[in-house]
């Protein structure tokens, strides 16, 4: 069962039901998690500590309620748990903290530091000389931080062609979009001119995901992911009101209307 | 006499031959604070990131999570200050085996002025869930904190400092996490001190003792977590306490021993250490006898506290 519909479905119902979290930046990471945990990463829900497997950093932490939900249908904890998401002592924290749940590879949620832990990280595999691949994801707006610049300059350098990183385009921040608070852009020229390979893609397509993780590359890998905040309910798309604001239970029963 | 920063390449360099989690990361200065030493003898195991301290603590805490023991260091106002939030969030939250080592520790960089000189380290770290902070007072004890905290599971911070200091322990006198040295012992009062104001306390205790007043010495090497049954053995002789630190006097060791205490039983403790200002250009010497941290103003600092009773 790993149907964006329904992933968005079980997405707006745990947010709904902890009266707060992050629904717009958490709908536009959809599709990139099914195809992450269903097609690219080798992981082994009964066994999540296995030391081989590849590993996912969810940089842009605030959006957890979609990383839970793929956990949860990956079989890592019961789907009920999802209910408990940022209540007291239910393990769903706001911002992932990996101590609390089966199957978060690294706690984040102050933005900027996952891409520098990833590099680390798949550093380190490659001095194990393990197989494992590191996959971090990065809003736009978190590009904003200086300290993902110190990492991005460190990564090619290192020769980490362990890791994998995707770029949630989704245009909108906290306050407004991304190019009215402090534009990041242009995103292919800053990358490639630090040293990485750069894929993009269509954020929400299978087959154009699919195609981005496909490209060779000898050093790290970005792909721009084209996403839509709030993707797939009309009146939370590309909107900054609904980057950090739970529906009420009139508007999780319009968007469950649009999520058929 | 000999720098503390000896002591951490010493104790590195011993340490990478024993545990292969070792990893030393380093912000392009291996050069001054000596790691290009571990370079040399551990290639495949040294990284510089450049300056770059965020980058530092964030790799730090990839490699501790892919199973390594990084120890990343610089100089300590940019190995904690420049990558606060890294060491809270990424490094404490998650509970990860790095070792952080402060270099160039307090006033001992003199001429590189209030830039370069960590007095409010101790403070930031010691505030941080789960972290460990050392603060040795000679080569000897700097290169047994680093081979005590290949024990310590979380994160651990080592300060140390590039001036010369007398030796005061014996290559082989272990540090324990939560333990103290008691150096000295007298029923008059305590000098409690770290780093290298430890030797300051005991030249300050040879002279309290010319004029016949009997201190005790206590190095609190253990800043966090602070040895209980050392406070506890000077709280019960007098609680005439003087703190000295090559630090602010807030957050850091006078804060620890006045939070201890306060909770206890009523003592008079007065600080010797930085009173809420920076530091400035000058030899070391002149640094910290401008910030009153002289074996004299610790003398003073006693006597002054003789007449309390509790």
């Amino acid at each position: 069962m790993n149907s964006p519909n329904a992933l968005r479905r079980l997405i707006l119902q745990m947010i709904h039901t902890a009266g707060s979290g992050h629904p717009g930046g958490s709908l536009s990471l959809v599709e990139i998690l099914i195809h992450l945990y269903w097609k690219e990463m080798n992981v082994r829900p009964d066994n999540p500590n296995w030391e081989d497997r590849d590993r996912l950093v969810l940089s842009k932490g605030h959006g957890a309620p979609a990383l839970y939900a793929v956990l949860a249908q990956k079989g890592y904890f019961p789907l009920e748990r999802l209910n408990g998401l940022r209540k007291f002592g239910s393990g769903l924290e706001g911002h992932p903290h990996m101590q609390s749940l089966k199957g978060l590879d690294c706690s984040t949620g102050s933005l900027g530091q996952g891409l520098g832990i990833s590099a680390g990280l798949a550093l380190g595999l490659k001095m194990k000389k393990s197989p494992a691949r590191v996959f971090c994801i990065l809003g736009d707006g978190e590009l904003q931080e200086g300290s993902i610049w110190e990492s991005a300059m460190s990564a090619p350098f290192e020769k980490l062609d362990n890791l994998t990183v995707i770029v949630d385009r989704n245009r909108v921040q906290l306050d407004d979009s991304v190019r009215h608070v402090m534009p990041v852009e242009p995103l292919e020229e800053k990358w490639r001119a630090f040293g990485w390979t750069v894929a993009g893609c269509d954020g929400h397509n299978d087959r154009s995901i699919n195609e981005a993780f496909r490209t060779s590359h000898d050093g790290p890998l970005v792909i721009i992911a084209e996403t839509v905040k709030g993707k797939g309910i009309s009146f939370m798309e590309n909107s900054a009101i609904w980057h950090g604001r739970a529906p009420n239970a009139e508007e999780l029963k319009r968007a469950y209307g649009e999520l058929q | 006499m000999r720098p503390t920063r000896d002591g951490y390449v010493q104790g590195l360099l011993k340490a990478g031959e024993i545990d292969h989690r070792i990893v030393v990361i380093d912000g392009d200065v291996s050069r001054s604070t000596g790691t290009v030493k571990f370079k040399e003898r551990f290639p495949e195991r040294f990284i510089n990131l450049g300056i770059a301290e965020q980058n530092m603590a964030e790799y730090s805490a990839g490699l501790a999570l892919a199973g390594f023991m990084p120890f990343y260091s610089t100089y300590a106002v940019f190995a904690v200050g420049r990558a606060l939030d890294q060491i809270r969030t990424s490094i404490c939250n998650m509970n990860l085996n790095v070792r952080i080592g402060g270099a160039h520790g307090g006033t001992s960089v003199g001429p590189d002025g209030a830039t370069h000189q960590a007095l409010e380290d101790i403070a930031c770290t010691r505030v941080m869930p789960n972290m460990t902070v050392l603060v040795p007072a000679d080569a000897n004890q700097t290169a047994q904190a680093v081979l005590a905290s290949l024990d310590v599971n979380g994160p651990v911070y080592i300060r140390y400092g590039r001036n010369p200091v007398p030796e005061i322990y014996s290559e082989s006198k272990p540090v324990i996490p939560g333990k103290g040295h008691l150096l000295r012992e007298g029923r008059h009062g305590s000098l409690i001190a770290v780093g290298a104001m430890v030797a300051k306390a005991l030249e300050a205790a040879k002279i309290l003792a010319s004029e016949g007043i009997q201190v005790s010495v206590a190095d609190m090497v253990s800043i966090k977590p602070l040895d209980s049954e050392l406070m506890d053995y000077l709280l019960a002789q007098t609680g005439i306490f003087v703190t000295a630190e090559d630090h602010q006097i807030a957050g850091g060791l006078f804060g620890a021993v006045s939070e201890y205490c306060s909770q206890k039983k009523p003592a008079k403790i007065t600080p010797v250490g930085v009173a809420d200002r920076f530091g400035c250009s000058g030899t070391p010497e002149e640094v910290m006898k401008s910030c009153n941290l002289t074996a004299l103003n610790i003398v003073e600092k006693l006597r002054k506290s003789l007449t309390w009773k509790p």
